[in-house]
């Protein structure tokens, strides 16, 4: 079938709303899917501009058993969401080249909703829901292409805009009152969720400092009380007590039914915003007063949710700087934090055993290891040279250049050496306050692992190696300690200071579209209705007000479709005038007649004025009927128009 | 022509017409209430909000579907932003139902021409569109009775024309039945549609007999003006009997030798005047073969620019000349034997 003229019309909008589309998932499809998907649109942009014929059918099925055979290929299944997803784009781009009636259209169309939700899936930043917006516009632009071709393009665009500012309204309501749900309507595929960056529950050398080279937010903090110093901001996440001599492993722990340690000293509270990172492990800042819901403590004082963590979740802590938990420790936790793998890091052992030796009490101990560390020429850098079999021999006393985890790794190591028992930390230090909107932004380049160390009546005592190395380092953040020229993200550098003003407004709008629009949810949406002055909102009376308020605004569009009296043109409310000024006369124009007609009735009723109204109707008819309309018909209206003005019978 | 020389039309679907009575089911009833089927209107007609139905079509039934579907999906998954999507288009979905109604609401129809037919020609009704609105309008469809007409587009504060074109099978009166005015602009989710009926016939002509037979010269008794006309032409060939020809100008001397029946042709036929009755057609033929055979008779005689008459059981028109005379005749010939019309 050769394409006409308005089917190439046709064909070019539909094949805009299919690349508008599959844009945004160019990241996250297979690449020889998106080429695939590239090809068969050039394909068609080919066929439209050459007029040439649509491909035959056995071709097609031929292509579309080709794109399947790829996509079993590449996800070994047909099930799950992201082989679902590229099923749906092959399907969407070969579509496209069967569009032969109309109705191939509508489903080309449908199919891009479909994927317009999908690439939710992977993103759902605010430049994807602008990204999304266009294609709602380029979509529905096309759908009036499909039911006419008279339109010109900015029309459809426009047309398309107009509807698309009516449909906001709804949008808003729906989205503030549409009664949320927690969890899914039913179990979800396993693929559902992944991809997130985060801290693992193992660290090796390495480990720790690749995921500095994120600039991307970890989580947000908002406090209520008053904000700790950078220095005292230590976020706790998996405590790590297995070492193999080159990885430390989070060992497994006791869940805890409540606080085990007394809380005093100074507290604070805040509300922390975590990102998904598809673990269960939620961040504290150290030491937390109780948990929040659906996670417990565990024995190693380490927060665990029950279900990782895949959507932004938000909860409510406090928070005692000061509290040293674990004055009476079990015996099994200290004798497993004492466990050195044998054979590994002589070296530091001996060291350990002189450290021992000068210092009998526990917290002297820790002094004087700390001491060392200063003492000794370390340098805290983004990129360490690699390490051998006895990595923490080769870092102390060869290299000594490394990263937290080098310096937190060696230090637990060189402690339980020594007889403490002592276990790595890892998780979170400082954080920026974002002077726009006044939250506390932790980012995955503020990663930290520390130490951990138990001494007896004292309890557990934080003892960070690297503040000791870097005082800048938890004081100032990740691009105050390094040295310059290390490849810290551009907004971390201190040149960049604009960029990182940029970052802080970008950073406050990130976080109003995270907290309000992604974070939506059930306690949230309670939260809001109940400011707005609902009472205990539930879902029967948001239904009954999301119901009133569609209603209301579908009335007030309603009042625009019919706000639509039928108006006279100037042209024509002047010629029913001339019928008024005749009709005293008893010459009002019947309804059956013609200007012409009338107008010689005029005439020969009237014949004074016979020249003048036989002229207007002449032009009248010139106006409204003429085949030639005259150069400038609005100029040639209102002289008719004041003309007719003038007739006075 | 000029349409005042009609006689005035039967009230097409008389049988319609104020119908609504307790015998009909109640079904049809509400149906007919619902959809206003009263029968032909008068023009102009105003499509108010009343009388404009708005239902979704299969496209928008499968776009609905589609968002039920996205609804779910977003629940399920909890992406925010495909409630926000799922939302943002269903608000489309009723932006698509006022535009729809929009395009067709208040539009207003006017009876255009409706100029008689010969039966088995299309009939042509003109319905002239006209939109006062200040948008434009589009892809606007106009259905009857099977016949299919589109408009693509009506300028803001003009009119278009539509032109349905219905055969036509039987003389007389055929009224423009029951019209569907539908558009599914701009979206193609929603179908907005309007019943209208205009007051609107064509009057159908019988069809003129494909071959007839010479014009009946000078046949029949009546007013003198034929016969006298008749008799002094001069001969000028034979040719074969057709049924209907004067008993007069057959060549009974060939027939009685045994020959095929003949008739007398004589040169004077064409400039004479004629008389076109209706009993002087043999006995034999049915009515309307008559009405046929005088319908290509009148035909041929404007044709060949000869004054002519037509005498018609109660009625005679003529004798005159020309396309009025014509169109009178084929009038008469249309309505013959048809109820006297009482509007």
């Amino acid at each position: 079938m050769r394409l006409a003229g308005s089917a190439r019309v046709r064909a070019m909008w539909l094949a805009a709303s299919v690349a508008v589309t599959l844009a945004p998932h160019v990241n996250t499809l297979p690449t020889w899917l998106s080429g695939f998907a590239a090809l068969m649109l050039l394909w068609l942009c080919w066929i439209v501009l050459h007029g040439l014929r649509l491909p035959p059918r056995w071709l097609m099925l031929v292509v579309v058993g080709g794109a399947v055979a790829g996509v079993l290929l590449t996800f070994h299944s047909p099930l799950g969401k992201d082989p679902g997803v590229a099923l749906l784009t092959a399907f969407l781009a070969l579509k496209l080249l069967e569009t032969r009636a109309p109705r191939d259209g509508y489903v080309v169309v449908l199919l891009c909703y479909f994927m317009q939700l999908a690439q939710f899936f992977a993103n759902q930043s605010i430049a994807t829901a602008g990204l999304t917006l266009l294609g709602t516009v380029v979509t529905m632009a096309t759908l009036i292409t499909l039911n006419s071709e008279r339109l010109g393009t900015t029309e459809r665009l426009r047309l398309s805009g107009l509807m698309l500012a009516q449909a906001v309204p709804f949008m808003l309501v729906l989205f503030v009152l549409f009664p949320r749900v927690d969890k899914p309507l039913w179990g979800l595929p396993s693929d559902a969720f992944g991809g997130s960056t985060g801290l693992s529950d193992s660290m090796t050398p390495g480990s720790i400092s690749d995921l500095t080279l994120s600039g991307a937010i970890a989580f947000r903090v908002r406090f209520d009380g008053f904000t700790p110093a950078a220095a005292q901001r230590y976020w706790r996440g998996p405590v790590m007590n297995d070492f193999d001599g080159r990885t430390w492993r989070v060992a497994s722990a006791r869940m805890l039914a409540k606080v085990p340690y007394q809380v005093s000293g100074p507290r604070t509270s805040y509300e922390l915003t975590l990102e998904p990172h598809n673990r269960p492990w939620l961040f504290a800042l150290e030491m937390p007063g109780g948990t929040p819901d659906n996670a417990t403590l565990m024995s190693d004082y380490q927060l665990v949710s029950r279900t990782p963590v895949r959507n932004r979740l938000r909860y409510m802590l406090s928070a005692h700087t000061a509290v040293r938990p674990g004055r009476s420790e079990d015996a099994a936790i200290l004798e497993a934090a004492l466990q050195l793998p044998p054979d590994f890091n002589p070296r530091t052992r001996e060291l350990a055993q002189s450290l021992r030796s000068e210092n009998a009490d526990g917290a002297a101990l820790i002094a004087a290891a700390l001491r060392h560390f200063s003492l000794s020429k370390f340098t805290y850098t983004l990129s360490p040279p690699l390490l051998g079999r006895d990595s923490v021999d080769e870092f102390l006393f060869d290299t000594r250049r490394g990263f937290c985890e080098h310096f937190a790794s060696s230090f637990v190591f060189l402690m339980r050496a020594a007889g403490m028992p002592a276990r790595v930390v890892t998780g979170y230090q400082g954080g920026e306050i974002n002077p726009v909107d006044d939250y506390l932004e932790v980012r995955q380049s503020d990663a930290h692992a520390w130490a951990e160390v138990w001494v007896a009546n004292q309890g557990w005592l934080r003892a960070d190696p690297t503040a000791t190395v870097a005082p800048s380092r938890v004081q100032g953040g990740l691009a105050m300690a390094v040295p310059e020229g290390e490849p810290l993200p551009l907004a971390l550098r201190p040149a960049f200071s604009w960029v990182r003003e940029i970052r802080y407004r970008l950073d406050a709008v990130n976080n109003g579209w995270n907290q309000w629009i992604l974070g939506y949810n059930p306690q949230r949406q309670k939260e809001l209705l109940e400011r707005l002055g609902m009472q205990s909102p539930d879902w029967h009376t948001m239904t009954i007000a999301m119901s009133v308020l569609c209603g209301l605004i579908m009335l007030a569009l309603a009042g625009w479709a019919l706000a639509q009296r039928g108006r006279l043109d100037p042209l024509q409310r002047a010629w029913e005038r001339l019928s008024q000024k005749l009709a005293p006369a008893g010459l009002a124009r019947k309804a059956w007649e013609g200007p012409l007609d009338y107008a010689e009735r005029v005439g020969l009723a009237r014949p004074e004025l016979a020249a003048a109204v036989r002229e207007i109707a002449r032009d009248y008819c010139g106006l409204r009927y003429g085949a030639g309309q005259p150069a400038a018909p609005d100029k040639a209206a209102r002289q008719l128009v004041s003309r007719i003005n003038r007739l006075h019978p | 022509m000029r349409l005042d020389e009609l006689p005035a039309p039967v009230p097409a679907h008389i049988d319609t017409a104020g119908s609504a009575t307790a015998r009909q089911p109640l079904a049809r009833r509400f149906s007919a209430w619902l959809f206003r089927d009263h029968g032909a209107e008068p023009t102009p007609i105003v499509l108010t909000q009343r009388r404009v139905f708005v239902l979704p079509t299969r496209a928008g039934l499968a776009f609905a579907g589609a968002l039920a579907a996205m609804l779910i999906g977003a629940i399920n998954y909890q992406l925010p932003l495909g409630f926000a999507l799922t939302f943002l288009l269903a608000g489309l979905g009723h932006s698509a139902i006022l535009h729809t109604f929009r395009n067709l609401a208040r539009l207003e129809i006017e009876a255009g021409t409706a100029a008689p037919v010969f039966c088995g020609d299309p009939a042509r009704f003109t319905l002239r569109l006209i939109n006062c609105r200040s948008n434009a309008r589009y892809a606007l469809q106009l259905r009857s009775a099977g016949a299919l007409a589109r408009i693509d587009q009506i300028e803001p504060q003009a009119s278009s024309l539509a032109e349905v074109l219905l055969p036509t099978q039987r003389r007389g009166w055929l009224g423009l039945p029951r019209v569907t005015l539908e558009t599914r602009y701009p979206l193609g989710f929603i179908r907005a549609w309007s019943y209208l009926q205009p007051d609107m016939s064509v009057l159908v002509w019988p069809r003129p007999e494909p071959a007839p037979p010479p014009l009946p010269w000078g046949s029949g008794s009546a007013g003198g003006i034929a016969a006298s006309a008749a008799g002094r032409d001069d001969f000028s060939g034979l040719r074969n009997y057709q049924p209907g020809d004067s008993p007069r100008h057959i060549a009974w001397k060939a027939a009685a030798g045994g020959g095929p029946l003949l008739t007398k042709h004589f040169s004077g036929m064409q400039a004479g005047n004629v008389v076109l009755r209706w009993d002087d057609l043999p006995p034999q033929m049915d009515s309307e073969s008559r009405l046929s055979r005088l319908a290509a008779w009148v035909e041929r005689a404007n044709a060949g620019g000869i004054v002519w008459r037509l005498d018609l059981p109660g009625c005679s028109l003529g004798p005159g000349e020309g396309i009025g005379h014509r169109n009178a005749c084929l009038n008469a010939l249309a309505l013959f034997g048809q109820p006297r019309e009482s509007a």
